[in-house]
């Protein structure tokens, strides 16, 4: 039943990557809970190490089974999935406002995270048999549509913007990868064009503010701003080779709460410097082309597709979290993906990286 | 599916794909041309920021809104509170630095050391309270020393003034330090922990109109923490200011006629609702709340048997004793068992079963009719009234008067009292209604419970011609600048379910129990207006005797005292209930202070007599 070929066509390249940047990840994250306070936060570390370990479970699992089982069972991880967002608006735990978290024993877990692969595999099925070389028309459309807008919808009710925008963003990286029709998408793109305007007409004065101070953070300089000021005076202090280890003085001061999640990349880069920065970003760009390089060596459509959408996933987490800390994206809560702290943010990037490699390693089937 | 594949084949995607990786270098690209940026470009100016550390949030608190009375007298006002913080950074030697602001202070460094181990996550480079609202003289102790005092500042806030404490100590309320539950609720906008918000009263009712939004500045500061630069400013909003209908002046008169005994003196207006008082004694210090509440201060407030925290006349309830007769003989008329011409003879007691009823007049009334049984309160002509109603009938005037249930005034907390029906004792207590209880009904004793508040709207429904109006306290609120934002109107809940003949019957009864000789209220007529009244005498007995009038008396414990009344008789610009607890009658304890009450307010309505000048009597 084993094939031995699956061990050797095992992608430990991929596997290195990860736990590069996962190292790098524990780093920064140390160096987040231990400076500034007066009692350093060290059950955040450990409890770090731990969901790294859970993960690294959910990624053998996601490897273990053939993906074509996983196709299989596609719809089914969906309304699984669906089924757990509902639940979470009804009996999560309220935290800071919004109601996100499915407490788990000593633990709690954000169903919106998981999402994100349930979404990527239930789009990758529908795309696979659907694809062809003409695109996609509209009506081939309302399918994944409606498949994005579900999940979309409850994420926003809770609210959780950001990962909502993320599952938006990788729906649309798929779908624009299995290509529209032309025809369809310049109809697309005249419509949106012509609602943008004719939406902000029709919104309310405060509504306009807080979109305006979304895309522009200096409108909040109390907020938003404060907190970018704070991120680009750590991350450009750090210079060329940083503070050094634990000497960052920056990351003391500002971004509580979130300078272990959304904002660890500053961290890093202050007591790093270029030379750790770089290093980072450099190693997520690998990963990245890492993904689209097992896409195209797969010959099975819904690999392709769903390695895309993994690959988008952690793409587009990367560009807009690092992109938001050096002030050139609005401040939207969403992770850097290995690096961040958080339990359903690790987990979900880990069965990620194990559907990379369960489509990597089994590759030798198609040759 | 296969069909596709004969399509799509891996050439295809691998086109694709190479579409996407460009654009995703390129989107890097911009990443690290960001990167370079800042950190080689701008490294050294940004390194130098860093390094004194010198982008700071200020916080600028915004003033709560201020409260009025009706005539503009402010009640409520801020003042400055300036309070202690160290930044533990800058403080150099932390202990060393404390101390000598011990010693330069004059207060105690373990107080210091107790508010700083409290508090949660200190950071090192936030301000960490020492000492909120030191006083004027620490301060200019800390300014005088300020160059030996490192990493020492102080922030100056807005502090909540009642100026007139303990006066409608009830109705204004108190503040608050918020709770960790009530943070948590999402509730209370923009506040943090440390923030007060209103607790009670008005303060509670109206936590969201009363608290602005905060505001703060980003600014630049040095090496020693001054500012040298104010990099954008957002300023805060100032809470809304809200006016009541209380008259302050009428209000004092209230809480100085109740003095030092327990219970409450509710007045309105009957055309309108508004609240022109409502006193309830004894009251508490609001600004002690403001200051921090010592344990055991708080203890004795909620442990003190007056009950200072409670506002007695919308959260304590009392049997309403011969108060309520004017609704027994409303219902009696209505319901035609009794008319203008029906009179019964009062020995001094009735008979039923096997138990003797007593009036309160032991040697009787003689022959009574309606008004006779109002003027001097005879228990024998209600009991018979009593008799023929039975308890539901008589419940569903009680209710339509608006016993029983909330009045929804515009503060928190308010009881709705009770109004018992056979079906309610059945479930209550599993026993089936007495027809000897009736007879303790009828005369507002026995499960019977009502707030002076309900018994001020009642007097203040039969004055007005039968409206039924809901209470307020506020009249208008407005913003800052003065801008009117909610400006209340009379609410209509209802009407008396009696006809005019049958209210005129009435309103005739309670004017002779005031101002015709042997009306139980006779001796507190006013020479200068009409006013029409009804006392009442509220037995507060061992719950086995309840059921029994006059057993009561071998009790230890004095009745309550009612008086509810209203003036001028036609027209009347006020109503008033009192309820004076152990003050033993109606007619000595209570009808005085609502009489004066009026009087005071008549005089400086009419404007022969100011109210500031009544004041001194």
């Amino acid at each position: 039943m084993f094939d031995r070929r699956l061990l050797q066509c095992f992608d430990w390249g991929l596997l290195l990557l990860t736990l590069a940047l996962g190292g790098a990840g524990l780093v920064a994250l140390y160096s987040a809970v231990s400076a500034g306070v007066v009692e350093p936060d060290i059950l955040l570390f450990k409890k770090q190490l731990i969901w790294y370990g859970v993960g690294f479970v959910a990624m053998v699992v996601c490897f273990l089974f053939d993906y074509k089982q996983i196709e299989r069972f596609a719809t089914f991880i969906y309304l699984m999935s669906v089924g757990s967002l509902v639940v979470v608006l009804f009996f999560g735990k309220i935290v800071g406002g919004s109601k996100r978290w499915l407490p788990m024993g000593p633990f709690s877990l954000q169903p919106s995270e998981m999402a994100k692969i349930a979404v990527i595999i239930v789009l990758a099925r529908y795309f696979a048999k659907i694809i062809n070389t003409e695109g996609l028309n509209l009506r081939d459309l309302v399918g994944p549509v409606l498949l994005t807008v579900l999940p979309f919808g409850l994420i926003v009710r809770q609210p959780d913007l950001g990962t909502a925008m993320v599952i938006a963003l990788i729906a649309g990286a798929m779908t624009l990868f299995v290509k529209i029709e032309r025809r369809t998408l310049t109809w697309l793109i005249a419509t949106f064009t012509l609602m943008v305007p004719l939406v902000w007409f029709f919104l309310r004065g405060y509504q306009k503010q807080r979109i305006l101070t979304f895309l522009n953070p200096d409108r909040d300089p109390l907020g938003a701003g404060y907190h970018i000021i704070q991120s680009k005076i750590a991350i450009g202090s750090g210079m060329l080779t940083g503070k050094g280890f634990l000497k960052g003085t920056q990351n003391a001061l500002s971004f509580l709460p979130e300078q272990h999640t959304d904002f660890i990349f500053s961290v890093l880069a202050e007591e790093w410097g270029l030379m750790g920065s770089l290093t980072v970003i450099v190693l997520f760009l690998i990963i990245i082309t890492w993904g689209l390089n097992i896409a195209g060596r797969c010959r099975d459509p819904f690999g392709t597709i769903l390695s895309v959408g993994v690959t988008s996933m952690i793409a587009w987490q990367v560009l807009i979290n690092i992109g938001m800390v050096m002030g050139l994206m609005p401040v939207v809560g969403v992770t850097l993906p290995f690096i961040s702290y958080g339990g359903s943010s690790i987990i979900t990037m880990m069965m990620g990286i194990g559907l990379l490699m369960n489509v990597s390693m089994r590759r030798f089937k198609f040759e | 599916m296969t069909d596709y594949l004969d399509n799509v084949d891996s050439e295809w995607f691998d086109q694709r794909l190479s579409v996407v990786l460009t654009i995703v270098v390129a989107a890097f690209v911009v990443l690290i041309a960001r990167l370079l940026f800042l950190q080689v470009i701008e490294g050294p100016e940004l390194r130098r920021l860093s390094e004194i550390n010198s982008i700071r949030l200020k916080s600028v608190d915004a003033p709560r809104g201020l409260i009025y009375d009706s005539h503009n007298r402010l009640m409520a006002d801020n003042r400055p509170s300036y309070d202690l913080s160290v930044i533990v950074k800058d403080a150099g030697p932390l202990e060393k630095t404390i101390a000598k602001l011990a010693r330069y202070t004059g207060i105690d460094e373990v107080e210091f050391w107790e508010t700083m181990k409290k508090q949660k996550g200190k950071r090192a480079y936030k301000p960490v309270l020492l000492k909120s609202d030191i006083g004027r003289d620490a301060l200019a102790a800390i300014e005088v020393n300020r160059w030996d005092l490192p990493g020492i500042v102080v922030n100056v806030s807005p502090r909540r003034d009642y100026i007139f404490s303990p006066s409608a100590a009830h109705i204004l309320g108190y503040m608050g330090e918020i709770s960790e539950k009530e943070l948590k609720s999402g509730r209370y906008g923009d506040c943090r922990t440390g923030d007060f918000i209103g607790k009670y009263g008005i303060e509670r009712e109206k936590e969201h109109w009363l608290r602005g939004k905060r505001g703060g500045q980003q600014v630049e500061v040095n090496a020693t923490g001054q500012v040298v630069r104010v990099i954008s400013t957002v300023d805060a909003t100032p809470g809304h200011n809200i006016f009541l209908s209380i008259d302050q002046m009428l209000q004092q008169k209230a809480e100085q006629l109740l003095g030092d005994r327990a219970g409450a003196a509710v007045a309105v207006d009957p055309s309108t609702g508004q609240v022109l008082a409502m006193a309830s004694s004894p009251s508490y210090d609001q600004n002690a709340f403001i200051t921090g509440l010592s344990h055991d201060a708080w203890n004795a407030l909620i442990t003190d048997p007056q009950r200072p925290l409670s506002n007695k006349a919308i959260q304590a309830e009392y049997p309403p004793a011969s108060t309520y007769k004017i609704i027994a003989a409303s219902a009696g008329l209505e319901e035609g068992v009794i008319d203008a011409n029906t009179t019964h003879f009062c020995p001094g007691f009735l008979k039923f079963g096997n138990r003797t009823y007593r009036c309160w007049k032991k040697w009787g009334h003689g022959e009574v009719d309606v008004y006779k049984a109002l003027k001097e309160s005879c228990d024998v002509y209600f009991y018979k009234v009593g008799q023929e109603l039975g308890v539901d009938r008589l419940a569903w005037y009680a209710r339509a008067f608006g016993l029983g249930e909330p009045t929804g005034i515009d503060l928190p907390h308010e009881e709705g009292g009770l109004i018992p029906t056979a079906r309610w004792k059945k479930k209550r207590t599993g026993i089936s209604w007495q027809k000897g209880e009736t007879l303790s009904i009828v005369i507002g004793q026995g499960f019977n419970l009502a707030t002076p508040l309900q018994m001020a709207m009642v007097a203040a429904a039969v004055g007005n011609g039968g409206t039924r109006y809901r209470p307020r306290i506020v009249k208008t609120i407005r913003t800052a600048d003065g801008q009117v934002v909610y400006k209340s109107s009379p609410e209509v809940v209802g009407r008396l379910p009696i006809s005019a003949t049958t209210l005129q019957m009435v309103q005739e009864g309670l004017f002779k129990a005031v101002n015709e000789p042997h009306g139980t209220a006779y001796a507190s007529r006013l020479d200068a207006v009409a006013m029409c009244g009804k006392t009442g005498t509220a037995q507060v007995v061992g719950r086995k005797e309840e059921d029994a009038e006059g057993e009561g008396e071998s009790e230890p414990i004095k009745d309550h005292a009612w008086f509810v009344a209203y003036a001028p008789r036609e027209n009347p610009v006020i109503a008033v209930a009192v309820l004076i607890e152990h003050g033993e009658h109606g007619s000595s304890a209570a009808a005085p202070v609502a009489a004066e009450m009026i009087r005071m307010y008549i005089a400086g309505q009419s404007g022969e007599d100011s109210p500031e000048e009544t004041n001194h009597q």
